[in-house]
């Protein structure tokens, strides 16, 4: 049957080469600013294919997941080719609407050494199923305003050697220039939770589906801990992420530190907090900790109308060392592609961070970041999680009593 | 054997016309409710018994009985708070609307009288307002460092108050945001309840020697009863299904330690983020249940206070 079928699709390529002219239009869906990458991308494949127009469906963020998500349920109105966002990646993955790109025709399994190795395990599903290629990558890395910094006395190094000398520093840059340490407590524990996973584990199951939450799991109740320590010193500004005041913080350098995607950097200059260019400088996160932040990933659904197509177009935009660093230059998308990453761009110093090569560190990042294992529930436990912190940190809820709670709730929803 | 005449009849135009034509003029209605309206309406009853993750897609439905309800009920869900916010957000907004709605529209009617149109179409404005326009406009207000109502209270020596970051206050802020949207659609029902009692009930009254006060509790309490009736009817209905704007206040998680999570929200996002439709369907249907339960005790109670008198 296998060997019908591809039998049936080489022909079909065949053919396809046959009619090069013969009108296709190809439909992509996509959010911003994968759109906005797509565009830049687009003269250079119609170069190539003038024949096969591209038409682009963009819609916000969450409206394009859940058409993806509707459509996928119906099997109606569904695009040849499908971006994913990494929040998304690992749910539409345990679906099963989407091809396998291990099998033939796709045969991917030959382009996986190419890309970043953690974003393979992301775009796989729990039964070995390839869904997605990645396109771009967030590698987690640590902000700070060097001024603030320089004003307190306080050395960088020192607040990424340990959580306790990042607290401990939070405190004299808080007593030396009133700036806050982060923008708030939560921060700390999300990056906490995210760092120093065991092959196998993942941020709240393992490889085996067990539930990892619990007041006996030592990385939660440190991750807890470190917020709570933070919130009792006034270390926090108490501000939430995507809010005026963060804006604000960041215009003002009432915050010291902020933890984040490298995408962080392209925002902070475009539109966030322009006049700050050369105040801010990355390192890595404390404790040598690496951790995806973002990335953007295209997929087939199986009911696509052409197929052949979107395969050459995905390739295209994945695979092509050009489109790559167009994407890269257009939106500073970091490329999943470890060719791309080669570019001579990378060694570029960064204006917007004091002429830091910042690139080449957020490239050793993205190499170290390991694997992380990815489960349907992950959205469930994260927001259990957050309520429980919450509790902690607002109401002084014991910490050991929240994870229990969080345990009992998540266990009840996993089913 | 005269029978036989009578079916070749029936086949004629007109007979047809006469017979089937209304049910072709009224049947859009019925086709749009039937697709968009019962199929819905049967399709979440069906899979509020079933677990199904939509990208599993159609037909891939597991039946688990009354699995998702016993979750939902379960003493550490989060349905119970979601719930619990719902009634407390509802009660802090939904009975001043009513407080403030009631006297406003009498004094509306029997002294602004000459101001009646204008009055009524800026209390009506909120109730027409873009949800996301409001959703910005009170984020600036209720900004902590940034806010107008925090500055106004350090200007008097007031402590900033984290509006949406304190779970304590978060229910306040998202009450007030709704009976600030609303307050001007029941002003409005009010009016229009006001405008139909008898200006003659009013004179007698006069004659009689009742002063305003005497007027408003004797005779318009008693003869808006039926549009205060639906107006607290509309007011729970909407109370309970709100949705709108704390997610726009407070984005899908309700805001700090979820203290504003509505129940519609919650059901929202376990359908659409958490993938999980089997459950948000049987939440829908206890929300459901839940209002339909108030509207019920709204009902017994207006008709027996409406007994005694």
């Amino acid at each position: 049957m296998k060997k019908t079928a591809a039998f049936a699709l080489a022909t079909a390529l065949l053919l396809g080469t046959a009619h090069a002219q013969e009108k296709v239009t190809l439909t992509v869906a996509a959010f911003p600013s994968l759109d906005s990458a797509i565009k830049a991308i687009l003269p250079a494949w119609t170069k190539l294919h003038p024949n096969v127009t591209i038409n682009l469906q963009a819609q916000q963020f969450a409206d394009h997941h859940n058409a993806m998500t509707t459509a996928l349920a119906t099997g109606q109105g569904l695009p040849d080719v499908m971006a994913i966002e990494i929040g998304y990646v690992g749910k539409f993955a345990e679906g099963q609407g989407l091809e396998n790109l291990n099998s033939a025709p796709y045969s991917a399994t030959q382009y996986k050494k190419l890309f970043t190795p953690f974003t393979i395990a992301q775009a796989t599903s729990a039964d070995g199923r390839y869904i997605a290629m990645p396109t771009d990558i967030g590698p987690g890395t640590f902000f700070y305003r060097k001024d603030v910094l320089d004003k307190a006395g306080v050395n960088p190094v020192n607040m990424q050697r340990s959580w306790e000398s990042y607290i401990a520093s939070g405190k004299t840059i808080k007593a030396k220039t009133g700036a806050y340490l982060v923008n708030t407590a939560a921060s700390v524990y999300n990056v906490a939770i995210r760092t120093n996973l065991k092959t196998g584990e993942g941020i709240y199951f393992d490889s085996k589906n067990n539930l990892l939450v619990g007041p006996d799991n030592a990385r939660f109740v440190r991750a807890m801990t470190l917020a709570k320590q933070i919130r009792d010193a006034g270390l926090d500004a108490k501000i939430g992420e995507w809010s005026n005041e963060w804006y604000d913080a960041f215009k003002k350098g009432t915050v010291a530190t902020q933890f984040s995607g490298a995408w962080l950097q392209g925002a902070l200059q475009n539109w966030m907090a322009p006049d700050t260019k050369g105040l801010w400088r990355v390192q890595n996160l404390p404790e040598r900790g690496f951790a995806s932040w973002g990335g953007s990933f295209y997929a087939i659904p199986s009911k696509a109308k052409n197929k052949q197509w979107a395969w050459e177009f995905i390739k295209f935009m994945t695979l092509n060392q050009g489109s790559q660093i167009t994407a890269f230059k257009d939106n500073g998308a970091f490329p999943a592609l470890i060719a791309a990453q080669k570019d001579k761009a990378f060694s570029e110093p960064v204006e917007f961070l004091g002429g830091q090569k910042a690139r080449v560190l957020w490239r050793d990042a993205a190499a170290k970041t390991k694997p992380i294992d990815v489960n349907k529930y992950d959205s469930i436990a994260d927001q259990i999680l957050q309520t429980e912190l919450t509790n902690v940190l607002e109401q002084g809820k014991d910490i050991k009593q929240a994870l229990a709670d969080a345990r009992a709730q998540i266990a009840r929803r996993a089913r | 054997m005269s029978q036989r005449t009578a079916p070749r009849a029936s086949w004629s135009y007109t007979r047809f016309q006469q017979r089937f034509a209304p049910y072709l003029f009224v049947s859009p209605f019925f086709i749009l409710f039937a697709v968009f309206g019962l199929f819905p309406l049967l399709f979440s009853l069906f899979l509020a018994f079933h677990f199904w993750s939509p990208l599993d897609g159609m037909g891939n439905w597991k039946f688990v009985g009354f699995e998702n309800f016993g979750l939902a009920l379960g003493p550490t869900d989060m349905f119970w708070k979601s719930l619990k916010n719902t009634l407390w957000i509802g009660l802090l907004s939904g009975i001043p609307q009513h407080l403030v709605a009631l006297p406003l529209a009498f004094i509306i009617h029997h002294s602004l009288r000459r101001f009646q149109g204008t009055l009524s179409t800026v209390l009506f404005l909120p109730y027409i307002t873009n949800a996301v326009a409001i959703a910005i406009v009170f984020a600036t207000l209720y900004s902590e460092r940034l806010g107008i109502l925090n500055y106004l209270g350090g200007l008097v020596g007031l402590d900033p108050v984290r509006w949406l970051g304190d779970p304590n206050m978060v229910p306040y802020s998202v009450a007030a945001v709704v009976f600030w949207r609303y307050v001007g659609w029941n002003t409005v029902l009010y009016l229009s309840g006001l405008q139909a009692i008898s200006e003659d009930v009013y004179e007698a009254a006069t004659v009689d020697g009742a002063n305003g006060w005497q007027k408003f509790w004797y005779i318009t309490l008693p003869l808006l009863r039926p549009m205060m009736f639906y107006a607290f009817t509309l007011t729970i209905v909407g109370s309970m299904q709100l949705f709108e704007e704390p997610f726009m206040l407070l984005n899908d998680g309700g805001g700090s330690g979820g203290a504003g999570l509505t129940s519609a929200m919650h059901i929202f996002n376990t359908a659409f983020r958490d993938l999980d439709m089997g459950y948000a369907s049987a939440m829908s249907w206890l929300l459901f249940l839940a209002i339909f339960a108030m509207s019920m005790l709204n009902n017994y109670l207006f008709s027996r206070d409406g007994g005694k008198k």
